[in-house]
């Protein structure tokens, strides 16, 4: 079992070692002729202006937030569907109360998940009659 | 049977640099998106640890919920704010000695809470899957607090989708 694992981290060294091994590689092959306009950002060709700070649209947040919450939802459900088989080795009635236990956990959420979508908390572009609609940011300047 | 302990030691310090390292990072980057990337290797040697102490499941959790969840959360809302950290008024003196006195008020609280603890120790046992033992507890023992966590995360939802409805409205 802990081998397993110890596969997860021969996978991250490697990863590391090539990422990293292939930059400093680079770094010492390549030529190093740096002029100040060799180090601007490349924007299309035309010089860069203002801070690349750029402010992101608030439905980024929202769905974040919501994807967090379901995202616990599957670590709760995950280990229950692991058993569930078990359950029905032992006896039809237990798995069948187990199955009761785990749709209402799940009805909970569906309901939670309709407030959301009834609230407008999924659409991307908010409808024209809502009363929260503001204007469409994704131009920060 | 040596030679994997020596492994298991090897791997738990180099845990430990890189959470240490990352915390320190997290701590004292001066902007707050490098704290935030930093943030995300503390969370991951978190689960590093976890899998050392053979509690697979939680190490699942630990990525999948926080290094994948929360931190992204944490990063959409310091790209939504688009302020340095002058801006914020964290660079204050007064921020800083009140952070350290905080900080130093926590340690403490955490030495007294280690010192007081019993520490059993049990025999180590073989890694052993730990996801079904989960859920069969889950279903059975800990039914109640398993369907309440879904009420809760109803609330969570409920809260958000009013947190949200609140910054657009204004």
């Amino acid at each position: 079992m802990l081998y397993d694992f110890a596969n997860i981290v021969v996978f991250l060294v490697l990863t590391g070692v090539l990422v990293f091994g292939t930059l400093l590689v680079g770094r010492l092959v390549r030529t190093q002729k740096p002029t100040p306009e060799k180090n601007t950002i490349y924007e299309c060709g035309e010089p860069p202006f203002g801070s690349s700070w750029v402010r992101y649209n608030i439905r980024f947040y929202n769905i974040a937030l919501v994807f967090l919450i379901f995202d616990v939802e599957v670590v709760c459900l995950f280990p229950v569907i692991l058993v569930l088989q078990h359950f029905k080795l032992i006896s039809r009635t237990l798995m069948l109360v187990a199955v009761g236990e785990v749709a209402f956990f799940v009805v909970v959420l569906v309901i939670a998940l309709i407030y959301a979508w009834h609230k407008g908390a999924l659409d991307w572009l908010r409808a024209p009659e809502s009363p929260y609609s503001v204007e469409e940011s994704h131009n920060p300047e | 049977m040596a030679g994997k302990e020596i492994a298991i030691i090897i791997v738990f310090y180099v845990t430990c640099g890189v959470v240490v390292i990352s915390a320190l990072i997290a701590v004292f980057a001066r902007s707050v998106i490098n704290a935030a990337f930093a943030l995300f290797f503390t969370l991951c040697g978190m689960a590093g640890f976890y899998f050392l102490l053979s509690a697979d499941f939680l190490a699942i959790v630990q990525i999948v919920v926080y290094a994948g969840g929360i931190l992204v959360l944490l990063l959409f809302g310091i790209l939504l704010t688009h302020r340095t950290l002058e801006e914020l008024g964290i660079e204050k003196r007064t921020t800083y000695i009140a952070g350290t006195i905080a900080g130093l008020a926590f340690y403490l609280i955490l030495i007294f809470i280690i010192a007081q603890g019993l520490w059993h120790q049990i025999p180590p046992k073989p890694m052993a899957p730990t996801t079904a033992t989960i859920g069969r507890l889950l279903l059975t023992k800990y039914l109640l607090p398993f369907e309440i966590s879904s009420v809760t995360l109803l609330a969570a939802l409920i809260g958000s989708a009013y947190l949200v409805r609140r910054k657009e409205g204004k």
